[in-house]
């Protein structure tokens, strides 16, 4: 599977959680599959959507996903150490690990080659890191939703990407959408 | 006065509940009273643009932010300051140690400091110098500024603010 494959798959999963979602396709995937205002777009700033979510989930209380991806959490490897000393259990980091940069045209990531991001957010310090193969990933991104403990997943899956508009959506509006929707009862 | 508790004083008094730190000789005080007070999340980061990350997060979940860092980190988080805080609209203070600075020991530490400025200027950030130890009490004006703008704002607190570095 592909990672917007797999997005399609979880989306009825995500639907109703606090989502932030990686900068460049994933986003733009996001968006098409099912646009709500749970969802937080990045459009910029590669690397920070674990940091995002993490400050999110340790600000209240609903559960949090961030969607990021291999490369992503290479650019901003710091993040893994943060995440697990500073436990937050309605946080969930779903790492799409498709081993290669797909928004800028599938280079390969070192997660593709020999470095483990499932041995290293368990070196950094994570106590609950799942790795899971991409169609398995439903039922297992559901049982850490359930279990109110802090969960990182590796999904490790195929790269690809499908052709796809950019998101148009001004950044203040979609600020402002997902601050309602953090704040709705 | 004691500065460390000030600054700490005020930020708690602007509502701020959360605030990560990179640390730096001239801000330990600081932030050794951040962490020791039940108001505040105190979240240390590992690199600056991580910091802005969390509070960023932080900020969208309700809470007031602040990162604590050196002006260095200006070199850092340029793209996020561009691309998040300031393209999604969020307010952050940043209470940032100005090294490089008159009595500066460190000669490496003049190279960032005479970009510092330029910078933050160039970036349209609203940037407060603190260099006398009265300086600080706009603090609670700036904070009140920050968060009424939705902008980072920058507070630059030199060596002569806090008092030097001992005997050099």
């Amino acid at each position: 599977m592909i990672r917007s494959e797999i997005l399609k798959e979880i989306a009825p999963i995500i639907r109703d959680q606090l989502v932030v979602c990686n900068i460049g396709l994933p986003s733009q995937e996001l968006h098409m599959i099912d646009d709500q205002p749970t969802n937080f777009y990045m459009l910029g700033t590669m690397g920070l959507a674990s940091s995002i979510g993490l400050g999110l989930a340790l600000a209240q209380d609903k559960t949090v996903i961030s969607i990021d991806g291999d490369g992503s959490v290479l650019t901003n490897l710091g993040t893994l150490p943060t995440i697990a000393n500073n436990v937050a259990n309605n946080y969930i980091l779903l790492i799409i690990d498709n081993g290669s940069y797909g928004s800028t045209g599938d280079q390969p990531t070192y997660a593709g080659k020999k470095t483990s991001l499932t041995a290293v957010a368990k070196a950094c310090g994570c106590e609950n890191v799942i790795e899971v193969q991409d169609k398995d990933l439903a039922p297992v991104l559901q049982g850490a939703i359930d279990s109110k403990k802090m969960t990182v997943i590796v999904c490790k899956c195929d790269s690809g990407n499908i052709k796809l508009p950019v998101i148009t959506m001004d950044p203040v509006v979609i600020r402002d959408r997902f601050m309602k929707a953090v704040s709705a009862k | 006065m004691n500065i460390d508790k000030k600054i700490t004083d005020d930020l708690v008094a602007n509502g701020i509940s959360f605030v990560t730190t990179v640390p730096c000789k001239q801000l330990a005080g600081v932030i050794e009273e951040i962490d020791a007070r039940e108001e505040i999340f105190h979240i240390p980061s590992n690199k600056e643009d991580e910091g802005m990350g969390l509070c960023a997060g932080a900020f969208m979940g309700g809470k007031r932010p602040a990162i604590i860092m050196q002006n260095t980190a200006i070199g850092v988080t340029i793209n996020t300051l561009a691309t998040l805080i300031q393209y999604y609209r969020m307010p952050l203070p940043m209470i940032i140690s100005y090294r490089g600075e008159l009595r500066e020991p460190v000669a490496c530490q003049v190279e960032m400091a005479v970009h510092t400025k330029a910078l933050l200027a160039e970036m349209k950030i609203p940037t407060y110098h603190f260099h006398h130890r009265s300086d600080v009490e706009e603090l609670d004006a700036i904070l009140k500024y920050t968060f009424m703008c939705n902008k980072p704002v920058a507070v630059l607190t030199d060596a002569n603010f806090w008092g030097g570095y001992g005997d050099q």
